[in-house]
């Protein structure tokens, strides 16, 4: 079982040098896991450390493919009002 | 790598905007009352005196993308070309890329003194990649200075590796003292390998700030503390951050508005939070300066605006064109040392011609009654004169003035953080903008302006004047507001209904 980076990562390097199995590595369009490498960090951490750190909401799944950091977790925007926002934009 | 082009505002009519040196240079120098060893080391830095942003440049590389907290006025996901705020960059680059480059713009901007590193994320939190830059920059461009900004989560950490380079300048972000404070501006940070949110994680941030900033200034390094304005989250709280950060040893505080729109997809922007205007920000830098060196010229560029304040000519200098470009060292660094002398001579002369040519305000006024102060905003490409039509104007320098003397407030940027037009959907034009911009003054000097924006501006009630082109900045401001004072236009305060016009 093992994380996986998908395409919202803004490649911003946080996750990688904390990685304790080495397993994260820089690629194009976005930095990946090697899911053969990922323990989850069980043994050397709490809390696995890409997903503790990672800024970005949904850019890192967990082993059940969700995302490890659910829409408002991090920004604290709540989802709807984001929606809303975003809506009046297009409409401009 | 990202490939998006860097707009820069064009080279002309930016080059040499910024406020004059006697504008600068005055009353309103807020490095005087620095101790000589202070002022030796900021005289020539653009971002710490207002004087030096005139004549030198200063660049940043993009080498720090990672980041180690999340702040409310931030989105990580953002790199829009159109964008000129903190923490935005088109292109991230390697150490050995970021040498070559500055190697590259030391060679072709002669006034280039001051490179630094502040982003997009903590480049603390990129200790290999930040220090490598450094190490290296420190060998081939000695005579350049290096700085770095952090939000020292990971500061005292750093103080050694710090301590090793030719660093003498250091910027921390300190938006809070109170951990209460700070769980509405910080909603997690990373801390011994874990996310921390709210009010714990705030209260460890305020921690190593507070601890980097004193092992700092107990080893001479100079600090400058950034805190970013957040009306209803922090605003009645800076006075006490002045105070605080002041006894620790900051050198230099430098409140700046928050930047928030809806468009660019943090916290503060889509939830509504609104930044200060014009006069809140002014008053609370006025209250903060009873307790501190404040800086009032901040121009809150992007994280690899490259060129003299308030100019961007980062796309004179991407990659792609700075690894054809053929750079002799030795001679570049000649070039920068005999621009530079010439400079300090040239300024060292307009200093002692201006202490011989000093008339006191109150003998120009001749006033007998109380008169109220007024802000005036003022059109300049430069030179410490009034020289620029209205419509040309890319920023206005506001001064205030009043019976005792002419004081430089702030500069206000046209079109500062958006240049994106039509697709960003704003409507507003940009003659309105303009009036926005130029709330609260009454005036605005200019050396000449077309008939319609005259028209609006009066509507507005602001009073256009191009009665003073050429003329020194001071002494015009002077002038009008003698005229004003004559003409019991201020023995009152300002009709309500006037000031909100140019809200």
């Amino acid at each position: 079982m093992a994380y996986e980076i998908i395409e919202s990562c803004v490649n911003c390097w946080a996750c990688e040098p904390l990685c304790p199995s080495d397993a994260i590595f820089e690629a194009r369009p976005h930095f990946k896991i090697d899911a053969k490498k990922c323990t989850e960090c069980e043994g050397d951490h709490v809390d696995p450390q890409c997903v503790s750190i990672c800024p970005i909401e949904g850019a890192i799944l967990n082993p059940f493919s969700e995302p490890a950091n659910p829409p408002g977790s991090l920004t604290g925007i709540p989802p709807e009002r984001m929606e809303e926002v975003m809506a009046e934009i297009q409409s401009r | 790598m990202m490939e998006l082009k860097v707009i820069g505002q064009s080279a002309d009519n930016t080059a040499e905007s910024g406020c004059s040196a006697s504008g600068c240079g005055g009353s309103s120098d807020q490095l005087s009352h620095l101790p000589d060893h202070i002022r030796d080391k900021v005289h020539n830095h653009p971002c710490y005196s207002e004087e030096a942003h005139h004549h030198f440049a200063r660049m940043h590389v993009a080498v720090a993308p990672a980041c180690n907290i999340q702040c409310h006025y931030c989105n990580r996901k953002y790199d829009c070309a159109n964008e000129s705020r903190p923490g935005v960059v088109s292109e991230l680059l390697t150490p050995d890329q970021a040498v070559k480059k500055v190697m590259a713009v030391a060679a072709n901007i002669p006034q280039m003194t001051v490179l630094g590193i502040a982003g997009p994320g903590d480049p603390l939190a990129n200790p290999e990649r930040t220090f490598d830059t450094f190490r290296q920059l420190t060998e081939k461009a000695p005579d350049i200075k290096l700085c770095v900004s952090t939000n020292g989560l990971s500061l005292p950490d750093q103080v050694d590796e710090l301590c090793k380079h030719n660093i003498d300048h250091v910027t921390i972000t300190i938006n809070c003292v109170d951990p209460d404070v700070g769980a509405k501006i910080y909603p997690w940070i990373f801390w011994n390998n874990r996310r921390i949110k709210g009010r714990k994680g705030a209260k460890i941030l305020i921690e190593q700030q507070q601890k980097g900033l004193k092992m700092l200034t107990d080893r001479g390094i100079l600090v400058k503390v950034n805190s970013v304005m957040i009306p209803g989250v922090n605003d009645q709280h800076l006075e006490e951050v002045s105070k605080v950060v002041k006894e620790k040893g900051a050198f230099l505080h430098n409140v700046m508005p928050l930047i928030a729109e809806a468009e660019h997809g943090t916290f503060y922007g889509v939830m509504g939070q609104r930044g200060p205007t014009h006069d809140e920000l002014q008053t609370l830098q006025d209250k903060c300066a009873g307790d501190m060196n404040m800086m009032r010229h901040c121009r809150q560029c992007r994280a690899d605006a490259v060129g003299m304040l308030g100019e961007d000519r980062g796309d004179e200098f991407t990659m792609e064109k700075v690894e054809v470009m053929d750079v002799d060292y030795e001679q570049a660094m000649k070039k920068r040392a005999d621009y530079q002398a010439e400079i300090e001579a040239k300024l060292e002369a307009q200093k002692s011609s201006a202490n011989e040519t000093f008339i006191p305000l109150t003998a120009l006024t001749k006033q007998k009654k109380e008169t109220r102060p007024v802000l005036m905003a003022v059109a300049t490409s430069g030179g410490g004169v009034i020289n620029q039509h209205f419509g040309h104007a890319k920023e206005f320098l506001i001064y205030e003035a009043s019976m005792t003397d002419v004081r430089f407030i702030g500069h206000r940027k046209v079109d500062l953080y958006c240049s994106g037009g039509d697709t960003c959907g704003d409507a507003e034009t940009t003659l309105q903008k303009t009036i926005r911009l130029l709330e609260g003054c009454e005036t605005v000097l200019c050396s000449k302006i077309g008939y319609e924006p005259w028209e609006v501006l009066e509507e507005s009630g602001i009073q256009p004047n191009g009665e003073h082109a050429m003329e020194p900045i001071e002494d015009a401001v002077a002038k009008v507001y003698a005229e004003m004072a004559e003409s019991g236009q201020l023995e009152q305060q300002r009709q309500a209904d006037q000031l909100q016009a140019g809200a």
